[in-house]
């Protein structure tokens, strides 16, 4: 087998599920999370707050404060660099406010003491002065004319004329002549749609521990799916050099794409600068909610025509997004994931991104596309409905495959979409009958996969075992998902095989866990090393045969002759090999580094089953299926726990999470009371179809496979809803007070 | 302000700590016992990460404080495991893939294994609604729920045998 | 804060009367913890109440009736048989204060003693027509639970005053009790509306009932109209109709992050019926099953 060979049948290891090698640590309670490190000497921070949604900062008197007992110091936003222009001033500009507190809950000063609970005292008598600004925080409104002006001067040169200075950054794609397609429909249907604001909400709030001196050598321990871009953003807002700020990712209670961007870590740092001791910071859950990176709320315009035959003659989207005081919302992605599924002739998106009085949003899984998926496959499944047809037939017949010239531009090679929905068809749930009051719905999702820079390193022990180095904070099991690349490379036991996250001075740069590209940048970055260390070991053995390297093959473990030409050697075993490692050439390595471009994209077709009670319009969830691509599914059980938690974040979307503010623009709901996210009791099983249908830009055929599950559910449900109450719900959560009322609107 | 001397037992261990009054038994176990398992989700017992036993009963140990576990017998996820040998739950947690990031797993042990000492023969409902206050944000709870019932059915037909 | 645990009531009262400052008791600590953590409440005096005599105990009356201890957790209510027997409604109106963890500390007193007007077991106390002994300086007195809250997180005891135990009534023989809530998930929510209705029977006419509406309010409410649409009825169509129309008409609510006027005036008509169906249906059984 030449060493790039893809391979995408007959493994031995991938393809099984064993235990996580994290296992027994995190079943025990010993795994160690963001805020279960400690420090000699250490100090506690905490930080104060802007209690209001858009205030002038007129002064901050800290004397109090500082004449609490225990109090060692006080920064604010003059401890930070004030050189800093582009993405970093923004970074810093969220993480400590300048002369405006943009958001209820920016930050405006923190504190550093002897306890945690001394901290919160001190942060309390930090006294700010305040003039009150007009806020807003509705996308709409902030669009509107009239609207207080977030920071004017921060669009860039996408945005057309005319728009208020809130629209910050526009996109438009899409191909052919929509107006000449929607003249082909049978049937234009077009909607108004919105969708609230959602948090990521992992369990684990941010946390780090952060230790820095004077000579600018750092060290920072905390939770993140990205600690070289933690390195990166907290030396440059303090003005360190890179490499002097070592972080180390702790195991990480959950992220989502919340834990890819730093709000405290760079406060710590400071903090501890200014005492020489090691500062420890946790938020509070209320500071999570008010002030790390809930995702953007959105408005949204589809139309979309179709032929009595089910043909999408033409498709059209706008799409706004507010994603709090900074640019950045992800109305991009809601845009090109939007019409994804289908191969459409006529097709146009435009986005605008909005700035408001919110908390700048982050990521969370598969970012933007949900949203935009939720008005898309609304319409279709009201055309649908209005034309008579099967939704999966109509997809099918529409769906995007291999040579598909992408609604965003590019020409798809070999995707799922068609497989998924040929499984949906053919699986029982799509057929089973359904009790009264109950109805189905159907919805398709896309989300990319990305490459980005990475490195691992594989080093073999003297006994033949092996140590993995990656560097991707491992947020769903990915350290085994890597053993068993390696293992099935190696040919030796996935036991054997120990995978480690590497801190910053251990490794070379690694983009943050995200975009779905741990499985398959860092398995392919895996793959390669192993290839590379079995180079070595065959040329190990070629030299003690005394036959040319490339006379050598690697088979179940062993170097063996190639062939009767090569000689008649017995085989010689990876453990043989390593044992003389020393006396042969020396430690053996096999590394790989790059920015992997072969990225697999991945589709899902997700069946639900809603039932609604009619007089107080409460929506359960009875029976739920994710039927998605994974490309190849290295550990098919933490696969499936991921298309079963999409789903689940999906479902809370779809019916109850919100970010609800009052009208004096300070969030309501910041405690789990009452931002209300799935509890076990809420749920039925969440039955899984793994598709796989092979990337062939990853050597074992691996796709992203940790976001798609998100997309399809706020359809799915509203389809679902559609069919069991007979009302068609535009705005995200379909809560009851809303369905209640859609109830009483209808009769 | 005064510290508070308190007496009680962690996992069978007898303990002395000093404590402020404002001080939650959650932050006496991570702070100064050195417990860490228990973990702070939220802080207003509505996420169940810091679930632990207090005279065998469950509660969050954020909303206890620590000044109140004067003379009672606290449990903690670090006692579960019988030695080397992990409890059934434990073991059936990894085996069916019912963590992905772990941080509500402690918690979510120690209710469970407070469930199945009360009924060792529950429904998926039961679990479901005795596991409500234990929010998991990364399984949509299939194969959490998966595992208790396995575990259920294990410790139901060892003790079969026994008897 | 200072932390105290008086052996008696009597020591309760004497260290409340002498704090500055806010001043609460402690039983099972899960709104007075939740508040301190959320920089709500931070109390000066904090009194726990736990190391009281008899504050642990569930006891039946000379009468028939009930006294239950202001530390006594709902977790320990749902676990006895014959309260649950009896106050079946009120028993599970407890049971949905919170998640299991919740259960292991939540009381009744302190349900009732937080002044939200969305607590769970509040409406069914009502309901049933209990009182809670109230000890100050100058004695104990008999308070209705109803008079009680007086607002949003607002009681009518004074500084020195203390709640000493809940008194449940006997349950009549054709007695029946049952406590609905509406939430929008299947747990961990604060009720949007809640109703708590004991009624009556005379062989299957109602003679008696009590309509306890909860979160539609700044206090509980105990609606006579409610009573009246069913009363001398067999609970048949139209009485329900009635209710119904009745309830929604007593609702006084908010639009608030957890629900909207219209919704808890209309849900407040569907949880009355549904709650009467269930007690007519424990009435009928004999109210004790």
């Amino acid at each position: 087998m030449s060493l790039d060979d893809v391979k995408t049948t007959g493994f031995k290891y991938v393809g099984t599920s064993p235990d996580r090698p994290d296992g027994l640590d995190k079943v025990t309670g010993r795994a160690k999370f963001g805020a279960d490190a400690y420090a000699p000497g250490m100090l506690h921070g905490a930080i104060a707050r802007s209690p209001h949604a858009h205030a002038r900062i007129i002064s901050i008197d800290t004397s109090k404060a500082e004449a609490l007992e225990g109090v060692k110091a006080i920064v604010t936003r003059a401890d930070f660099r004030d050189d800093l222009r582009g993405d970093h001033w923004n970074v810093l500009e969220n993480v400590m406010a300048g002369d405006t507190a943009l958001y209820d809950g920016h930050a405006v000063a923190a504190v550093a003491a002897t306890s945690v609970l001394v901290a919160r005292d001190a942060a309390k008598l930090i006294e700010v002065t305040y003039e009150t600004l007009p806020h807003v925080t509705d996308v709409d409104e902030a669009m509107a004319d009239g609207a207080p002006v977030i920071r004017a001067g921060t669009a860039d040169k996408s945005v057309p004329e005319g728009l208020h200075p809130n629209v910050v950054r526009y996109h438009e794609s899409g191909h052919g002549d929509v107006e000449a397609g929607f003249a082909e429909a049978d049937l234009i249907i077009e909607d108004h749609f919105r969708t609230e604001a959602t948090h990521q909400g992992y369990i684990e709030p941010h946390a780090c521990l952060a230790t820095l001196g004077g000579d600018g050598k750092g060290d920072l321990w905390c939770c993140t799916q990205g600690h070289w871009n933690v390195q990166k953003i907290c030396s440059s807002l303090l003005g360190l050099e890179t490499s002097q700020l070592r972080v180390t990712a702790s195991e990480i209670g959950g992220g989502f794409g919340g834990k890819t961007v730093v709000f405290i870590e760079p406060v710590a740092l400071a903090l501890s600068r200014k005492t020489n001791r090691p500062v420890k910071i946790v938020m509070s859950r209320s500071e999570v909610f008010r002030a790390s990176g809930p995702t953007a709320s959105t408005s949204m315009d589809v139309r979309i025509g179709m032929k009595k035959d089910g043909t999408i003659t033409a498709a059209k989207g706008v799409f706004r997004l507010q994603g709090g005081a900074f640019p950045g919302a992800p109305m991009e992605f809601t845009a090109m994931c939007a019409f994804a599924p289908y191969n459409l002739k006529h097709v146009k998106q435009i986005g605008y991104d909005v700035m408001s009085n919110r908390p700048k949003q982050a990521a969370y899984r598969a970012p933007g596309s949900p949203m935009g998926a939720f008005a898309v496959e609304s319409v279709i499944d009201e055309l649908c409905n209005k034309l008579g047809l099967d939704p999966i037939e109509v997809r099918l017949k529409n769906a995007s495959r291999e040579g598909t010239r992408a609604s965003f531009g590019p020409t798809f090679q070999r995707v799922g979409l068609v497989e998924t929905l040929e499984a949906a068809k053919a699986h029982p749930h799509y057929s089973a009958p359904l009790k009264p009051g109950q109805g189905r719905g159907i919805s398709c999702g896309f989300w990319f996969n990305f490459g980005g820079e990475t490195s691992v390193s594989l080093a073999l022990s003297m006994d033949g075992t092996v140590q993995i180095v990656v560097g991707t904070p491992d947020i769903g099991g990915s350290r085994a998902s890597m053993a068993l690349m390696a293992a099935e490379e190696l040919g030796i036991p996935y036991e054997n095989i120990r995978c480690t996250i590497a801190d910053t001075a251990s490794l070379g740069y690694n983009e943050v866990s995200h975009g779905s590209r741990v499985t398959y940048a860092s398995g392919l970055a895996t793959i390669k090393a192993a290839r590379d260390a079995v180079k070595k070991l065959c040329g190990r053995a070629a030299a003690k045969w005394g036959i040319d390297p490339e006379a050598v093959d690697w088979v179940d473990g062993c170097a063996v002759p190639s062939g009767p030409n090569a000689g008649d050697f017995d085989p010689m075993p990876i453990a043989q090999i390593c044992k003389s490692m020393g006396r042969t050439g020396g430690p053996i390595v096999g590394h790989f580094e790059a920015s992997p471009e072969g990225a697999g994209v991945s589709f899902a077709t997700h069946i639900v089953d809603a039932e609604v009670d009619p007089e107080t319009g409460k929506t359960s969830v009875v029976r739920y299926t994710v039927v998605q691509d994974a490309g190849k599914a290295i550990h098919p059980a933490y696969v499936e726990g991921q298309y079963q938690g999409g789903a689940a974040q999906g479902i809370g979307w779809a019916l109850n999470e919100e970010y609800v503010y009052g009208k004096d623009g300070r969030l309501q709901n910041d405690v789990f009371l009452d931002y209300r996210i799935p509890v076990a009791s809420d749920l039925p099983m969440i039955d899984t179809v793994i598709v796989e249908v092979p990337n062939p830009g990853h050597p074992h055929g691996v796709r992203g496979v940790g976001e798609t599950s998100i997309c399809p559910p706020l359809a799915a449900i509203a389809n679902a809803v559609s069919a069991a109450a007979g009302v068609r719900l535009h705005e995200l959560p379909m809560n009851p007070p809303r369905i209640l009322a859609a109830l009483a609107r209808r009769d | 302000m005064s510290k508070i001397h308190v007496t009680t037992s962690v996992n069978g261990d007898a303990v002395e700590f000093l404590c402020d009054p404002r001080e939650t038994l959650l932050d006496v176990l991570r702070d100064r016992l050195g417990l860490t398992g228990a973990k702070e989700g939220c802080g207003t017992g509505d996420c169940g990460a810091c679930t632990i036993t207090l005279d065998g009963r469950v509660v969050c140990s954020c909303l206890v404080l620590g000044a109140e576990a004067e003379g009672r017998e606290v449990g903690t996820i670090e006692g579960i495991a019988n030695g080397e040998e992990l409890h059934p739950l434990q073991r059936k947690f990894i085996e069916h893939a019912a963590l992905q990031c772990g941080i509500c797993t402690p918690g979510i042990l120690v209710a469970t294994k407070a469930l199945l000492e009360k009924n060792p023969d529950p429904t998926e409902t039961e679990v479901r609604y005795w596991l409500a206050g234990n929010l998991c944000r990364c399984t949509g709870y299939d194969k959490i729920i998966r595992a208790v019932m396995d575990t259920a059915a294990e410790l139901r037909s060892e003790s079969k045998e026994l008897s | 804060m200072h932390y105290h645990t008086p052996a008696s009531f009597e020591d309760a009262i004497k260290i409340a009367a002498k704090a500055t400052g806010i001043t609460r008791f402690l039983a099972g600590g899960t709104d007075v913890l939740v508040q301190l953590r959320a920089d709500m409440v931070t109390p000066d005096t904090l009194i726990d109440i736990k190391h009281i005599d008899g504050v642990h105990d569930i006891t039946r009356t000379s009468d028939g009736g009930w006294t239950i201890g202001v530390a006594v957790t709902g977790a320990e209510m749902t676990e006895h048989p014959e309260l649950a027997g009896d106050w079946p409604g009120l028993v599970e109106a407890m049971d949905l204060v919170g998640s299991t963890q919740i259960q292991g500390r939540a009381t009744l007193t302190g349900n009732l003693c937080n002044g939200s007007p969305a607590a769970d077991s509040v409406p069914a106390m009502v309901a049933a027509g209990a009182s809670v002994s109230v000890r100050g300086p100058d004695g104990t007195r008999e308070v209705a639970v109803e008079d009680i809250p007086t607002g949003p997180g607002r009681t009518s005891l004074a500084q020195d005053e203390v709640v000493t135990a809940v008194n449940i009534p006997a349950r009549v023989a054709g007695g029946g009790d049952a406590y609905l809530r509406f939430i929008p998930r299947t747990e961990m929510d604060i009720a949007v509306v809640g109703c708590g209705i004991n009624l009556v029977l005379d062989g299957d006419t109602i003679t008696q009932a009590r309509v306890v509406l909860g979160a539609v309010a700044p206090t509980v409410l105990l609606d006579q109209a409610c009573g009246d649409a069913i009363i001398g009825t067999t609970l048949d169509a139209a009485a329900l109709e009635r209710l119904a129309k009745a309830a929604s008409a007593a609702c006084n609510p908010i639009t608030d992050k957890r629900g909207t006027i219209e919704f808890r005036t209309k849900v407040a008509g569907v949880l009355a019926q549904r709650a009467a169906k269930i007690a007519y249906g424990r009435a009928q059984a004999g109210g004790a099953s």
